[in-house]
């Protein structure tokens, strides 16, 4: 019997499910990577993950996740390894299928700051900074966001849009230039939320297993619209947590358990 | 740019062609490949008000800054890794004065570099279109010509010097990268000045004889500089993992005691180390030797 699974096991397994095979994911360090591993070793073996550092199409050594994306660990049987620029420029190029980023703060049209907390001129907070998100957000076709759902994360109007969303509504975005990628979900360890196409606002399609509406609105720093059927997301299984955990700690599987690694390019 | 046939020296003779108030590039990318020997020669040389770029940066940033050694810093992203979240110091100094950091994201860097390389005063790139990023930087909205969509021009940034750290480079510094390259190639022909350190020198006749290799040509390179395990305690790919448990003991240190943590971190690193030598006669030949063994097993078949 497997234990139950942590808020980011959930939202890590959540995210991979919604990784189609045969695509390119253009992935960030940590979970949306983690969830791009699990995908590719489960349901979706001609997932191509590139990686902002040069790396494309890496199988990571479990246990040796990579803690920057850039390093060895993220270069790790990959079938190309390149310069970061022309990483990103097949980017640019419209190559890549999905975007999968985290997010520090983010608002109602999933507009994302990882750059201040504050004013910008007086900060209260310094955080990292965009690296590769921002154009991540800017060229590729299907924006995923992944973060922990907590208040102080979304907020009705973010600090400084790092990584652009729907800005103010789709109007807003087109005029702004951003007509080669398109923001498309949220996946939080609450729920998954998606976008609507009116107005551009973030809206609530599913839950994660045993929340309630209520917890999600709780946690959620603005009034986020209402599919017109929530539903509720399938629970981990035994499959998904053992391999999630497998990579992240290297290791062996339960006795008993079986684990088909597939090796598609 | 430089033609002669040997161009090897030592640390500190490299070290005096950086000049202070210069705008420095340092290669590799965060904890990867950073020329981190020579990053501690210019700390030594007590190097001033560096403007230092890189696309991500790792601790380095707040080892410049708090010595005074750079006194703006240029890049899309600076952190030590997931694990150790964003340099304390660094982010007090950024966060009392915002001036000293100017922020982009990492391809409208890469781009500024690109254009440096090809010898243009800009280039033109889908990114930071819609963002606050766009305020904060000299980069401009612009209409292409030709079909009139809306970009952004990004300025060439002409680094001074690009100090570059690769595994293999022959005397006159044609030089040959294994994994990815970063941004190497674009900071080695956009500079005006290219210092190249390298784990090994190698005869030229080993590079002819690999020469669909060679990345950086000799050329555009200025000085060589063998140092073995010169990236380190930052990874050298194929070569040596990076030094998890330095860098823990170095966060403890800066978390705990904030920009005095720096000054210790330094004074017992770069001061009473005296050299690279040292510092790496400090870590020990059998942690090195481990963190190679660990590299094998990242890179092998």
């Amino acid at each position: 019997m497997t234990d139950a699974a942590t808020p980011v096991e959930l939202m890590t397994i959540a995210g991979s499910r919604l990784l189609r095979d045969g695509r390119v994911v253009f992935a960030g360090v940590g979970s949306p990577l983690e969830a791009s591993v699990l995908a590719k070793r489960l349901h979706a073996p001609s997932l191509t993950i590139v990686l902002e550092g040069g790396s494309i199409g890496p199988r990571m050594l479990p246990g040796r996740l990579p803690v920057s994306t850039n390093e060895m660990r993220a270069a790790h049987d990959a079938f190309m390894l390149t310069s970061i620029n022309d990483l990103f420029l097949y980017g640019q190029r419209g190559c890549y299928d999905y975007g999968f980023i985290g997010a520090g703060q983010l608002d109602q049209y999933g507009n994302v700051n990882t750059s201040y907390i504050g004013d910008p001129d007086h900060p209260k907070v310094r955080l990292p900074g965009s690296g590769g998100a921002n154009d991540i957000v800017s060229s590729c076709r299907e924006v995923m966001i992944m973060t922990r759902h907590e208040p102080r994360r979304f907020v009705e109007r973010v600090d400084f849009i790092t990584s652009p969303g729907y800005l103010s509504g789709p109007e807003a975005r087109r005029q702004a230039g951003l007509i080669r990628s398109k923001p498309a979900a949220v996946i939080t360890d609450l729920a998954l939320l998606g976008f609507d196409e009116r107005t551009g606002r973030l809206r609530l399609d599913a839950l994660q297993p045993g929340v309630s509406e209520a917890d999600v609105h709780a946690s959620t720093g603005f009034e986020l619209l209402m599919s017109d059927t929530v539903a509720e997301l399938a629970a981990p299984t035994p499959a998904e947590l053992a391999e999630l955990r497998w990579l992240r700690d290297g290791n062996k599987t339960p006795a008993g358990q079986t684990r088909e690694v597939t090796s598609a390019p | 740019m430089t033609t002669a046939a040997d161009k090897r020296m030592s640390l500190a003779e490299a070290a005096a062609l950086v000049n202070d108030g210069d705008t420095l590039v340092a290669g590799g990318c965060c904890y990867s490949r950073t020329p981190w020997a020579m990053l501690l020669e210019l700390l030594r040389a007590q190097r001033r008000d560096l403007v230092l770029a890189r696309n991500l940066m790792c601790y380095e940033s707040e080892l410049f800054l708090a010595t005074g050694a750079a006194g703006k810093l240029i890049s899309s992203w600076v952190g030590i890794g997931l694990r150790w979240g964003i340099p304390k110091v660094f982010r007090e100094y950024v966060e009392r004065d915002p001036s000293l950091y100017e922020e982009w994201s990492h391809l409208s860097f890469g781009m500024r570099l690109m254009a440096a390389s090809m010898g243009l005063p800009f280039l033109p790139t889908a990114s930071l279109l819609g963002s606050d990023l766009l305020a904060r930087t000299p980069a401009r909205e612009m209409r292409c010509p030709f079909t009139g969509e809306l970009l952004v021009a990004v300025p060439a940034l002409v680094p001074d010097v690009a100090v570059i750290h690769v595994q293999t480079v022959d005397a006159s510094g044609n030089a040959q990268i294994e994994g990815p390259a970063y941004m190497d190639v674009e900071y080695a022909r956009a500079a005006k000045t290219v210092i190249i350190t390298a784990e090994e020198v190698v005869p030229h006749e080993a590079i002819v004889r690999s020469a669909d290799r060679t990345q950086i040509p000799g050329f555009v390179v200025d000085a060589v500089v063998e140092v073995p395990f010169g990236s380190y305690p930052h990874e050298c790919h194929g070569r040596y993992e990076a030094d998890f448990d330095h860098f823990d003991a170095y966060s403890e240190r800066v978390s705990a005691d904030g920009e005095a943590g720096v000054r210790a971190y330094l004074s017992e690193y770069v001061v009473q180390a005296g050299s690279f030598a040292g510092f790496l006669d400090m870590i020990g030949a059998s942690t090195l030797l481990e963190q190679r063994r660990r590299a094998r097993e990242l890179v092998s078949g």
